[in-house]
């Protein structure tokens, strides 16, 4: 027999700290295997955020830097400055990148400057147990909202990708996911689309990525997925929002 | 070193019983075993690899690549 999926070799072989059935591990995966792919991984630096993503930087087999909370970007565009052929990638929590650190994003859009943002968006803050984010789905219980989100009272949630699509800057944003197989794969799509873009200089590729937190949920990691799967997308629809290559490739 | 026989191999260290995988088998041929590792957790296992298509599912959806898949050579007639 022949071996048609096996572990990445740019993924650490090492037990990651995720809660079990976290898609936080998917998304690693993921781009480990792009980079595999791409070959890339010796040509790479990633920015690790705080959440629940900070130690992202003993997972993945590349050079890393890690960010104060919300600054990646800003982080990321310095590397890119000092050099500009090397891959450079932040993967942030959607607290990390839509809240504390929501003016660094946009302005990483705004400015296109040319890395590539992951954002992980379960809803939550999930590494500090569970508050109330920005991308809190309205009616969502979380330790800062007991009753459910109140949009009187704690507004609507942002939805990121759509906002970083209207910026010029932006040569590609997206919401995917890591529910089943098919949403893996889309994912996994973009990925390599915004790693290819950011090799030939197009600006800013931003990819949304709607994850779980089974844990501050109150779910098994079964249900989280469920849940992704019926519920997230309502609020944050899938697809592609902005893409400058759009007609060449897909 | 002899043929590889299993279509699912689950490196038992790198699992922490999600289930994740049981839940998106089509075929539904992977369980949680009574099995425990060195973390406390009960492995998945595959309980007939007659019946596992090799699909990759299991292995893409884990949040731990834990799971290396294999397929059969197709036979030449
Ligand atoms: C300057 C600063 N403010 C607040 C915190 C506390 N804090 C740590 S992680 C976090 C939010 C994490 O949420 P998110 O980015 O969504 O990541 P997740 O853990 O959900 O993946 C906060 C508020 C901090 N570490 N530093
Ligand atoms: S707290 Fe939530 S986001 Fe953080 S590792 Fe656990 S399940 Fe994942
Ligand atoms: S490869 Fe497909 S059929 Fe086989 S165990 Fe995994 S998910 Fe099931
Ligand atoms: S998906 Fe991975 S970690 Fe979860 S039960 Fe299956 S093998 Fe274990
Ligand atoms: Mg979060």
């Amino acid at each position: 027999m022949k071996i048609v999926y096996e572990r990445p070799k740019t993924l650490e072989k090492v037990v990651n700290h995720y809660c079990p059935g976290c898609h936080h591990g998917i998304l690693h995966a993921l781009i480990a295997e792009v980079l595999d792919e791409m070959k890339l991984a010796d040509k790479t630096v990633g920015v690790a955020p705080v959440g629940c993503a900070v130690m992202a930087y003993n997972y993945l087999d590349i050079d890393w830097i890690e960010a104060p909370h919300g600054r990646a970007v800003a982080i990321a565009t310095g590397i890119k400055l000092a050099h500009p052929d090397v891959l450079v990638f932040t993967y942030q929590g959607d607290g990390d990148a839509a809240s504390i650190g929501l003016a660094e994003t946009l302005y990483g859009a705004i400015r296109g400057v040319n890395v590539t943002t992951f954002m992980y968006n379960n809803a939550i803050y999930g590494m500090t147990g569970g508050q109330m984010a920005p991308t809190t789905l309205l009616g969502m219980k979380t330790t800062t909202s007991p009753y459910g989100r109140d949009p009187k009272r704690e507004g609507y949630p942002v939805k990121m990708a759509e906002t970083i699509a209207l910026q010029d800057g932006t040569a590609f944003a997206a919401r995917s996911a890591l529910f089943n197989p098919r949403a893996i794969t889309e994912t996994k799509n973009h990925i390599k689309h915004a790693f290819e873009l950011q090799m030939k200089g197009e600006g800013f590729t931003f990819i949304e990525v709607v994850g779980t937190c089974p844990t501050n949920w109150g779910m098994t990691p079964v249900e989280a997925s469920e849940f992704a799967k019926n519920e997230m997308v309502k609020t944050y629809p899938l697809g592609i929002k902005k893409d400058v290559k759009g007609s060449e490739t897909r | 070193m002899s043929e590889q026989a299993l279509k699912v191999v689950i490196d038992e260290e790198l699992c922490k019983q999600c289930e994740l995988c049981v839940a998106i088998c089509p075929v539904h041929v992977l369980r949680i075993s009574s099995k425990i590792n060195s973390k406390g957790f009960h492995p998945a296992e595959l309980f007939d690899n007659e019946k596992c298509i090799s699909c990759g599912f299991c292995a893409m959806t884990c949040p731990e690549r834990a799971i290396a898949v294999y397929k059969p050579e197709v036979e030449k007639a």
